[in-house]
C-alpha cells in the first residue's frame, strides 16, 4: 500500500516536470488577443460598433466589455471566425449596430463641393485628398465605405455608390448547396 | 429569330451513376456469400438479414425525418440496407430479434446520423452496432452455431423464426443442445490449454484452411469482392494489404513454431478477415483518402487484428482492429497526401 | 543505364508516347458533325464584334458609329495587346453593351457592324519573306493580326510566342489532339487544310527559333495523320513529326499533352516554357499562316456546331460576330427537344441564353443539348467518398477533399492541396456519384481564393491608415498641449511677462508700420 502511494508520487511528481519543462521548451509565442481579434475585424473603421475603430472594438471584446456581433461591415463571417477564436456561441448580428450590407464606395460631387475640409477630418482612414478652400476628392482604392464622411458635409456633396463588377472582375457564383436546394421543394 | 435557353451549370451531360447505384453492387456483391451461409448454417442468417434491415430503415426515417431531410431520396439510396446486411452477417445467426434493433439503433442514429449523415461518418457504422453489441451482450453474441453438416440438431426456418423472437429454442436442451464454439474459439481455447495447432486442427469443425463452411462462404464473399473491384466499386489497395499483412505476419510465426501458431491462410480464412477486406475496411467514408493511406490502414487493421486474436481476450478481433483504424484514419489522411502534378 | 535529364527527355518529344494520372474515355460523338465538308454560312445581316476577345483588358473602340470600315480593318485596341478588327465591309451601326459570349452571361461593349455585301478587303500586308524576317517583325504582325489562342483560352499568341523567344525553346507542340467530345473543328481543319497548318508549323518555328515541331493528334484520327504527313513531305518541311497519343480525355490539355509526349510535367508554378517548350492550337497555327503568309488578320474561323438538339450537325468557316442562331439556321435549326445551348463543349462549356450571342475568337463549338441528353438521374447529394474523383484526375488532385475544405471555407489547407493546379477538365464530375458540381464549386473556390488575397492587402492597408492617422491625430495633441503648457509657463513668470507683452507690442507697431509703408508705396 505504502509502496503503491510512494510509486504514484514520484509518477506524478515525474510526469508533473516534464510537463513543466515542455511548457517552457516548447511555448509558442502568439500574438496577444487584441492583435488576434483585430486581424479578424474587416478595417472600415466605420464606429457603428459604437466604438470609434476596429482596434477599440478589438480591445473593448478581449477586455469582455463588447460582444462580438456588433459588426455589420464584418457581418456573420466575422461572427462566426470571432466565436472560433474566442471560443464563444456565435449569435446573429446585434441589429442595434446596423444592417449587413455589401461594401459601397463614396464619391464627392466635385461641382458642389465648397473645400470646408470637415470631411477630410471626418475620414478615419485618410482616404479624401484636399486642403481648405481647394477641391476634395475621395481615393477610390482607400475608402473602405465607413460613411463618416458624410454626416459633416455641410452641402451634401458626397454620394454613396456601388461598387461596379465590371465583366473583368467577373467570378463564378457558389453552387447552391444541393441538400438545401431539395429541402426547400 | 433569336431563341432564349435556361442557363444551367455544369456538368451538362450527367454522369449516369447514382449513390444507389453503387449500393446495389454492394449488395449483388454480398449476395453469393449470403446464399453460401444459409446453405451452410441454416435459415437464421436470412431472417437476420432482414430483421436488420427493418430496423435499419425503420430508425433511418426516424432521423430523416428529425433532420428535416428529403426522406424519399436517402431512403432509396440503400447505404442503409448495405449497413443492415454486413451488420446481420457478423453476428449468431440465432441473436434475438432486440439485438439487430439495438445494433441499428447505435448504427443508424448515432454512428451515422448523430455525426452528420451519409458520407459524414467517422466510423463504420456496422462495427460500431456489432462492437456495441458484443460487448453489452456477450451471451447471446457468443451462442454461435456449428454448420448444418456437422450438426446434431438443426432447426428449420419456423423453429429459427421462434428462436429469434422469444429467445427460447424449441428443442429439449434449449442453446446448448445447438450451439458450438466456433472455429476461432476452438483454436483460442485449445492453444490457451496447451494443444498443438495441428490437434487442433483435427477436430471435425476444421476444414481444408479455415472451419468447415466459414472457408467455403469467405470464398464467396472474396469472389463478390472481385465483382466489385471488377465495378471500380472498391479500391485493390486495402485487401490486398490488409490480407497481405495478414498473411506475411503470420508466415514468421508459423515457421518458427508450427505447433502453436496457426499457418496463415488458415488465419486469412477464419473468421471475418474477407468480408471485412472487400466490405468493412473498404468503406470509403471511414477509411483513407489517398491510395498510400489505404495501404497503411489495410495493414493497420490486419495487424491489430492479429495481435488481438494471439494475445488478446476476443478470438476474432477484426471489428475493433477496424474501429481503431478508423480513428487514425484521419492523421494518415494527412501524412500520405498524393503528390499533385508538377509538385 | 544513365537517366536522362529532364531536357534530353524534352528534346525526345514525340518519340514515345506515355501516359498521364486519371482520365476518362469518353463517347466521341465527332463523326456526326464531320459528315460535310466545311462551308461558309451566308453573309449575315449584322455582326457583333464584342471588344473583350482576350484574356486581358477591353480594348479601345477605333471607329465610330457611322464609319465605313473594310474587312480586316482594325476596330479595336487595348494598348498593346491583340488587336481586334472588322470581319467584313461595311458600316459601323452601334458600339454599345450587348449579350457577349462569356461564362458570367452579362452584357459587354460591342460594335455592331451591318455588312455592305461589297466584301473589301484592306490592304494586306504579307510578311513574305518570312523565312528571313526577324522573330520581333513575325511577333509584330501577330499582334496586329489580332491571333489568340483558338483553342480556347485566347492567350494573345504574339505574348506567348515573345516570352518564348527569351527561354531558348527547343520544340514547338502543335495541339491537335482535340478531346471534349462533339468537338471537331480543329480535325476538320487539319483534313482540309494540313497545307495551312505545317505552314504556321514553319513561320511559329521561325519566330521562337525551335528545332523541331510535334504536332500531337488523337489516336483514332487516321486520316488526319495521312493529310498532315503528306502536307509536311510537299512542303519538305523536315522538322515537323506527327504523333498520335492515346485518346483519353483530357489529352489535349497543355500540360497533359506535353506529360504524354515527353513523359515530363510541367512545374505547378511553371509554364511548358521552363521545358523548353510552347504549345499551340493547330487552329491557331493555321490563323498564323493566314497572318504573316497572306496578310489577313483573324476574322473568322471553324465553329462545330453539333448535339442532339440540331438538325443536321456540322462544321462551318463562320465571321467573327455572326450570332450563334445564323449559324444554327444554316445546320437545319434545332430539333423540337432542344433545351440548353452551350458554348464550347459538352464538359467545359459554359450555358448561353440566348442564341443571339455572338462567334468570338475562343467561341470553338456551339452545342445544343435535349432534354435527355440533360436529365439527372438523381439530385445531388452528400459526397460519399468513394474516391472515383481522384482516381480520374490528371493532375493527381484529391477533389473530394478540396471539394470538403471550399464548402467549410477552410481556405488555408486549399493551398496546400493544390486547388490552383486544377485544370478544370471536369473528369471529377462526369464520375461523381452524388451529382455534386465539383468544377462549379472549384472555380467558386479559386475566385474566393484571389478575392480574399485582394481583400486581404485592402484591409492590411486600411488598419495602417487608420493606425496612421491615429497617431498623426496624437502627435498634433500633444504638441498642441506642449506649445500651450511652454506658453503658460511663460505668462507664469512676471518678469518674462512683462517682456512678452512688450515684444508683443513691438510686433505689432512693426507690423502697422510695413503696412503703412507699402500703403504709401502704392
Amino acid at each position: 500500500m505504502l509502496i503503491s502511494t510512494i510509486v504514484i508520487t514520484l509518477l506524478g511528481l515525474a510526469f508533473g516536470l516534464g510537463l513543466g519543462w515542455a511548457a517552457i521548451r516548447f511555448r509558442i509565442t502568439s500574438d496577444p488577443l487584441v492583435d488576434r481579434i483585430d486581424a479578424l475585424l474587416p478595417q472600415t473603421q466605420c464606429a457603428q460598433c459604437g466604438y470609434p475603430g476596429c482596434r477599440p472594438y478589438a480591445e473593448a471584446i478581449s477586455k469582455e466589455e463588447a460582444d462580438i456581433n456588433q459588426c455589420p461591415p464584418g457581418g456573420e463571417a466575422t461572427i462566426r471566425t470571432l466565436a472560433d477564436l474566442l471560443g464563444r456561441e456565435p449569435k446573429p448580428l446585434n441589429s442595434e449596430n446596423g444592417e449587413e450590407k455589401p461594401k459601397t464606395l463614396v464619391v464627392i460631387d466635385e461641382q458642389r463641393c465648397i473645400g470646408c475640409t470637415l470631411c477630410i477630418q471626418a475620414c478615419p482612414v485618410d482616404a479624401i485628398v484636399g486642403a481648405a478652400k481647394l477641391m476634395h476628392t475621395v481615393i477610390e482604392s482607400e475608402c473602405t465605405g465607413c460613411n463618416l464622411c458624410l454626416p459633416p458635409c455641410p452641402v451634401d456633396c458626397i454620394d454613396i455608390v456601388d461598387i461596379e463588377t465590371d465583366i473583368l472582375h467577373w467570378r463564378s457564383p457558389r453552387p447552391d448547396a444541393g441538400i438545401i436546394k431539395v429541402v426547400m421543394q | 429569330m433569336t431563341r432564349s435557353f435556361q442557363t444551367h451549370e455544369a456538368p451538362h451531360m450527367p454522369p449516369q451513376t447514382t449513390v444507389a447505384m453503387v449500393m446495389l453492387r454492394v449488395l449483388y456483391a454480398l449476395a453469393p456469400g449470403v446464399v453460401a451461409y444459409a446453405w451452410f448454417f441454416g435459415p437464421g442468417i436470412l431472417i437476420q438479414i432482414v430483421l436488420a434491415i427493418f430496423f435499419a430503415l425503420l430508425f433511418e426515417s426516424l432521423m430523416l425525418r428529425w433532420r428535416n431531410r428529403p426522406l424519399k431520396l436517402f431512403i432509396t439510396d440503400y447505404s442503409a440496407v448495405v449497413t443492415a446486411v454486413l451488420f446481420a452477417l457478423c453476428i449468431p445467426p440465432l441473436a434475438p430479434w432486440w439485438i439487430s434493433c439495438i445494433a441499428m439503433l447505435f448504427a443508424i442514429v448515432f454512428a451515422k446520423h448523430l455525426y452528420g449523415g451519409l458520407g459524414q461518418n467517422i466510423f463504420n457504422p456496422a462495427m460500431v452496432a456489432y462492437v456495441v453489441v458484443l460487448i453489452s451482450f456477450p451471451q447471446v453474441m457468443t451462442a454461435w452455431l456449428p454448420p448444418l453438416s456437422l450438426a446434431e440438431n438443426s432447426l428449420d426456418l419456423a423453429d429459427s423464426l421462434m428462436t429469434i423472437f422469444t429467445g427460447q429454442v424449441p428443442l429439449a436442451g434449449g442453446w446448448d443442445a445447438i450451439t458450438q464454439a466456433t472455429p476461432l474459439d476452438t483454436l483460442k481455447t485449445g492453444a490457451d490449454s496447451g494443444r498443438m495447432v495441428s490437434e487442433i486442427r483435427d477436430l471435425s469443425i476444421f476444414g481444408d484452411y479455415g472451419g468447415v463452411g466459414w472457408e467455403w462462404i469467405a470464398n464467396w464473399f472474396a469472389l463478390g469482392g472481385f465483382f466489385l473491384l471488377f465495378k471500380r466499386v472498391i479500391n485493390w489497395h486495402v485487401p490486398v494489404s490488409l490480407i497481405g499483412t495478414v498473411i506475411l505476419l503470420s508466415l514468421p510465426f508459423w515457421l518458427a513454431d508450427p505447433d502453436n501458431n496457426p499457418f496463415p491462410l488458415q488465419q486469412v480464412f477464419s473468421g471475418a478477415i474477407v468480408l471485412v477486406a472487400f466490405f468493412i475496411a473498404t468503406d470509403p467514408v471511414s477509411g483513407c483518402v489517398s491510395n498510400k493511406g489505404r495501404l497503411i490502414f489495410g495493414a493497420g487493421v490486419g495487424i491489430i487484428t492479429l495481435i488481438i486474436r494471439r494475445w488478446g481476450g476476443y478470438p476474432d478481433g477484426v471489428a475493433f482492429a477496424v474501429l481503431l483504424m478508423n480513428m487514425a484514419a484521419p492523421l494518415i489522411d494527412r501524412y500520405t497526401r498524393p503528390r499533385i502534378y508538377g509538385e | 543505364m544513365t537517366h536522362a535529364t529532364p531536357d534530353e527527355l524534352a528534346r525526345e518529344a514525340g518519340k514515345r508516347t506515355h501516359h498521364f494520372h486519371g482520365g476518362l474515355r469518353l463517347r466521341h460523338n465527332k463523326k456526326i458533325s464531320c459528315q460535310d465538308p466545311v462551308e461558309r454560312p451566308p453573309l449575315p445581316e449584322i455582326l457583333i464584334v464584342p471588344l473583350l476577345q482576350h484574356a486581358g483588358d477591353i480594348a479601345e473602340p477605333f471607329v465610330n458609329v457611322g464609319d465605313h470600315v473594310l474587312k480586316g480593318q482594325t476596330i479595336g485596341q487595348y494598348q498593346s495587346c491583340a488587336a481586334i478588327h472588322s470581319p467584313v465591309s461595311g458600316r459601323v451601326e452601334a458600339i454599345e453593351d450587348r449579350l457577349m459570349s462569356h461564362p458570367s452571361g452579362q452584357h459587354g461593349p460591342c460594335v455592331v457592324i451591318r455588312p455592305d455585301g461589297k466584301e473589301q478587303w484592306i490592304d494586306l500586308k504579307p510578311v513574305i519573306d518570312w523565312p528571313d524576317a526577324k522573330p520581333e517583325k513575325l511577333i509584330e504582325k501577330m499582334r496586329d493580326c489580332g491571333l489568340a489562342g483558338l483553342g480556347g483560352a485566347v492567350f494573345p499568341t504574339h505574348t506567348k510566342t515573345r516570352n518564348g523567344l527569351d527561354r531558348n525553346i527547343h520544340t514547338l507542340i502543335l495541339n491537335g489532339a482535340e478531346c471534349e467530345p462533339y468537338i471537331s473543328c480543329d480535325e476538320m481543319l487539319m483534313r482540309e487544310h494540313p497545307e495551312k497548318i505545317i505552314l504556321g508549323a514553319r513561320i511559329l518555328r521561325r519566330a521562337l527559333g525551335a528545332e523541331r515541331v510535334v504536332i500531337g493528334i488523337e489516336d483514332q484520327m487516321g486520316a488526319v495523320q495521312e493529310a498532315l504527313t503528306r502536307a509536311a513531305d510537299k512542303a519538305e518541311c523536315k522538322s515537323v513529326s506527327v504523333v498520335k497519343v492515346t485518346t483519353i480525355y483530357p489529352e489535349g490539355g497543355e500540360r497533359q499533352l506535353i506529360q504524354v509526349l515527353t513523359g515530363l510535367e510541367v512545374p505547378a508554378d511553371g509554364r511548358p516554357a521552363d521545358l523548353g517548350m510552347v504549345c499551340q492550337n493547330v487552329a491557331t497555327a493555321a490563323a498564323v499562316a493566314d497572318a504573316v503568309a497572306e496578310g489577313k488578320p483573324l476574322i473568322e474561323r471553324y465553329v462545330t456546331v453539333s448535339g442532339n438538339g440540331i438538325s443536321h450537325p456540322r462544321n462551318l468557316l463562320a465571321l467573327l460576330g455572326t450570332s450563334f442562331s445564323h449559324l444554327v439556321e444554316h445546320c437545319g435549326g434545332y430539333t423540337d427537344d432542344v433545351v440548353r445551348l452551350i458554348v464550347g463543349g459538352p464538359i467545359m462549356g459554359y450555358p448561353v441564353a440566348s442564341d443571339s450571342a455572338p462567334v468570338v475568337k475562343a467561341s470553338n463549338c456551339i452545342l445544343a443539348l435535349t432534354e435527355q441528353d440533360t436529365a439527372v438521374p438523381q439530385p445531388e447529394m452528400p459526397c460519399i467518398r468513394c474516391g472515383e474523383c481522384a482516381r480520374v484526375c490528371p493532375a493527381i488532385l484529391l477533389p473530394q477533399q478540396l471539394h470538403l475544405q471550399i464548402k467549410n471555407g477552410l481556405w488555408n489547407e486549399l493551398e496546400e492541396y493544390g486547388l490552383s493546379a486544377c485544370i478544370e477538365c471536369g473528369c471529377c464530375d462526369l464520375v461523381c456519384p452524388s451529382h455534386i458540381p465539383l468544377v462549379e464549386w472549384f472555380r467558386w473556390g479559386k475566385g474566393q481564393q484571389t478575392q480574399r488575397s485582394l481583400e486581404s492587402s485592402a484591409t492590411d492597408q486600411a488598419r495602417k491608415r487608420f493606425t496612421d492617422r491615429e497617431q498623426r491625430l496624437l502627435r498634433i495633441k500633444q504638441q498642441r498641449a506642449e506649445k500651450m503648457s511652454r506658453r503658460k509657463q511663460m505668462l507664469k513668470d512676471k518678469a518674462t511677462q512683462q517682456e512678452s507683452i512688450r515684444a508683443a507690442i513691438e510686433r505689432a507697431e512693426k507690423k502697422s508700420h510695413i503696412q503703412r509703408d507699402t500703403a504709401d508705396d502704392t
